[in-house]
């Protein structure tokens, strides 16, 4: 995994709450069995019309979004189901990170083991956040993971909460298996005492 | 020494290590594997040069993506035959135990754990499916996972998790005739929302609970992830052991016995204090059916489509708007006008035998519209056999439904089995998201007997009044 620190990047404002992972990745594509290649169906049925063409509607096509690596969102973001496809192919288009006032727990986590930041903001500076993005043609964030901000172009900051592990996972680009591995002789301890039926 | 929550009991009697500032190293005692959401593991542990640890803890099948007619024919969908090779290709390379399509076994991961008896009271059991929540039916602490959290515990038989919040949801009281599990599900899901449950494992309480058979606690257990939850539990009792009793990978004889000691200990203590906690009182509950595009969009069968101009928040009122367009549904339209074009009765919400027999009873004698096309899609092979056997088939054929094989199937589409754009379907399922059945599909979320009693009557109906 590739160590996350800090990241400036464009953001896209998608201004909906209790966005599903069926949604981020329909289920016609989860047939793969590789993790690559999955941005090309991103938000799918959102982004394309039934003609296979791009929907003109849909912000993430709006020519001043393109290039963006920050998804801001509404509350609830990622509810549903356990695809890890969905921050795979939030990554695979480009993203880096998303903002959003709560996170469906699984997405959460399936983020984390992809490098790709989830950032809890409340609902006040996240709908902040969307107003200025949707009032400015180009607009960058700055995220600080070691520091845990959020940090606007004219300075204002914001601080977030991450866990101590999660965040130095990330910092580090941890390979979590390797981690768990070191405890190895815990886990054999562990099985010997284990009630077996 | 502090009164604990079930959820405790189960959580501290699994940590391989814990120390402040790092995620807890939890043994898991069952995995469960399907086609899916794992391939992308397998691949990882080769790449890596890592084995499994415990082949022996790890149970595999088919499910998702599988076609739900005749198996003696070539899977059409070369790519979900791919992923059904691939899987039975790394079950073989690993060691891992699998039912596959042809197996007698064979059926939705989290409808065959609990009928061979893996599932068993105070184990940790992961599954890379939102819906292993089901399996908390019996006492377990089931929790759902993505691809590299497989892989982790593919490679190392635990899980690294942070402790989740305790929350109690108590339930007393009779429900009314043509009230089911179902119906308690949605109601909890519709009064606390689709996020209520974050970051929390739900135990579920009270005399209406108790009264439950083990299937029933299933669809309660198996849509808490539809409240946000990382797990649902019922505190296992008499129902659970009886259940459990004689089932293949059940503790036999005396080991039983001994289980069943060391089971009674699993329910919460006297006193243990939750960090949230409900009540629900089940005299008022009545039969629920979805409106919108996620579970918590939900009403009693007598109610009508909402307005989003009385919704409390601009967000809220915008989603329901939206919801409502994509539903093709106005406000103030009783929920019993809404015609519906499709029928599925199946999914690991409510596709075992009790849902099979309550949707039978419901449509014995009778006749599908003949505007409607219905689909009964058993959990597991089991589950077709036995139904099959007490001519459950026969009347839903009689009655028109399609009898079919054992898979998800329509709850997800993953398989042929979809909706076209525009259909309106009575699903037995656990989600009504847009696109979840079919692009361009409305689903609308019900019990086992009113999606029989939609199919007949080409409608919704009270089923409490329905002739």
């Amino acid at each position: 995994m590739e160590p996350f620190r800090k990241h400036t990047g464009l953001c896209v404002p998608l201004n909906r709450i209790n966005v599903d992972t069926d949604q981020i990745i329909p289920k016609q594509f989860l047939k793969r069995i590789e993790r690559t290649g999955f941005g090309a169906y991103l938000f799918h049925d959102w982004r394309f019309l039934d003609t296979g063409e791009l929907n003109p509607d849909f912000v993430l096509n709006a020519p001043r979004y393109q290039g963006a690596s920050i998804l801001v969102a509404g509350t609830n973001f990622g509810c549903g189901s356990s695809r890890e496809h969905a921050p795979w192919a939030l990554q695979d288009y480009g993203f880096a990170a998303v903002i959003a006032p709560s996170f469906g727990d699984i997405f959460r986590n399936n983020c984390y083991k992809n490098g790709l930041l989830p950032v809890v903001l409340s609902e006040d500076i996240s709908a902040d956040l969307i107003r200025q993005i949707e009032a400015q043609e180009v607009y960058r964030l700055t995220i600080d993971l070691e520091s845990q901000k959020v940090i606007q172009s004219d300075g204002t900051a914001h601080a977030f909460e991450i866990g101590d592990f999660q965040r130095q996972c990330l910092l580090n680009g941890l390979d979590e298996i390797g981690w768990t591995l070191q405890f190895e002789s815990s886990i054999a301890e562990y099985e010997s005492g284990r009630e077996v039926y | 020494m502090k009164p604990r929550t079930m959820f405790e009991k189960i959580w501290n009697a699994h940590i391989v290590r814990e120390v402040p500032g790092e995620a807890t190293i939890l043994y898991i005692d069952t995995h469960l594997v399907h086609e899916v959401t794992s391939p992308q593991a397998f691949e990882g542990l080769r790449l890596a040069g890592r084995k499994v640890r415990c082949p022996h803890l790890t149970f595999a099948t088919m499910d998702h993506n599988v076609p739900t007619t005749d198996r003696s024919l070539p899977i059409t969908d070369l790519i979900a035959a791919k992923q059904i090779e691939t899987l039975a290709k790394n079950c073989s390379e690993f060691g891992i135990t699998l039912y596959d399509l042809h197996s007698a076994k064979q059926g939705i991961v989290h409808v065959i754990g609990p009928e061979l008896g893996i599932t068993q009271p105070g184990k940790t059991m992961v599954c890379g499916d939102s819906h292993t929540s089901t399996h908390g039916a019996l006492g377990a602490l089931a929790i759902g996972i993505g691809t590299s959290e497989i892989e982790h515990v593919l490679a190392t038989q635990c899980l690294l998790q942070q402790r989740s919040k305790t929350f109690e949801i108590n339930i007393e009281g009779q429900l009314s005739h043509g009230v089911t599990a179902k119906d308690i599900i949605l109601s909890i899901i519709g009064k606390i929302g689709i996020g209520g449950g974050t970051g929390t494992v739900v135990e579920y309480s009270g005399s209406t609970i108790r009264s439950l058979s083990i299937e029933e606690r299933m669809t309660v257990c198996n849509m808490s992830i539809e409240a946000g939850a990382r797990a649902g539990m019922v505190a296992p009792d008499d129902t659970t052991y009886e259940y459990l009793a004689d089932r293949e990978f059940s503790p036999k004889g005396e080991a039983f016995n001994r289980a069943v000691e060391r089971w009674n200990r699993l329910r919460p203590d006297e006193g243990a204090s939750y960090d949230k906690s409900i009540s629900i009182d089940a005299k008022t509950l009545a039969p629920q059916v979805t409106w919108g595009t996620n579970p918590g969009m939900v009403t009693d069968v007598t109610g009508v489509v909402p307005d989003p101009d009385d919704m409390p928040t601009l967000d809220e009122k915008n989603a329901v708007q939206r919801a409502l367009e994509y539903v093709n549904l106005t406000p103030g339209t009783q929920m019993t006008d809404v015609q519906v074009d499709r029928v599925f009765i199946g999914s690991c919400t409510n596709s075992r035998i009790t849902d099979l027999r309550a949707a039978a009873e419901t449509a014995k004698g009778r006749k599908v519209a003949p505007t409607v096309n219905a689909l009964v899609v058993p959990g597991s092979q089991a589950v077709k056999r036995q139904a099959e056997a007490e001519g459950l088939d026969g009347i839903f054929r009689a009655a028109g439904f399609e009898w079919r094989e054992a898979g998800c199937s329509m709850c997800l589409g993953m398989n042929p089995d979809i909706l076209m754009p525009g259909q309106r379907c009575a699903s037995t399922s656990n989600r009504n998201f847009e696109g979840r059945q079919g692009k361009g599909g409305r689903t609308h979320l019900v019990s086992p007997q009113m999606a029989a009693a939609a199919a007949i009557a080409g409608h919704f109906v009270d089923v409490r009044t329905w002739e």
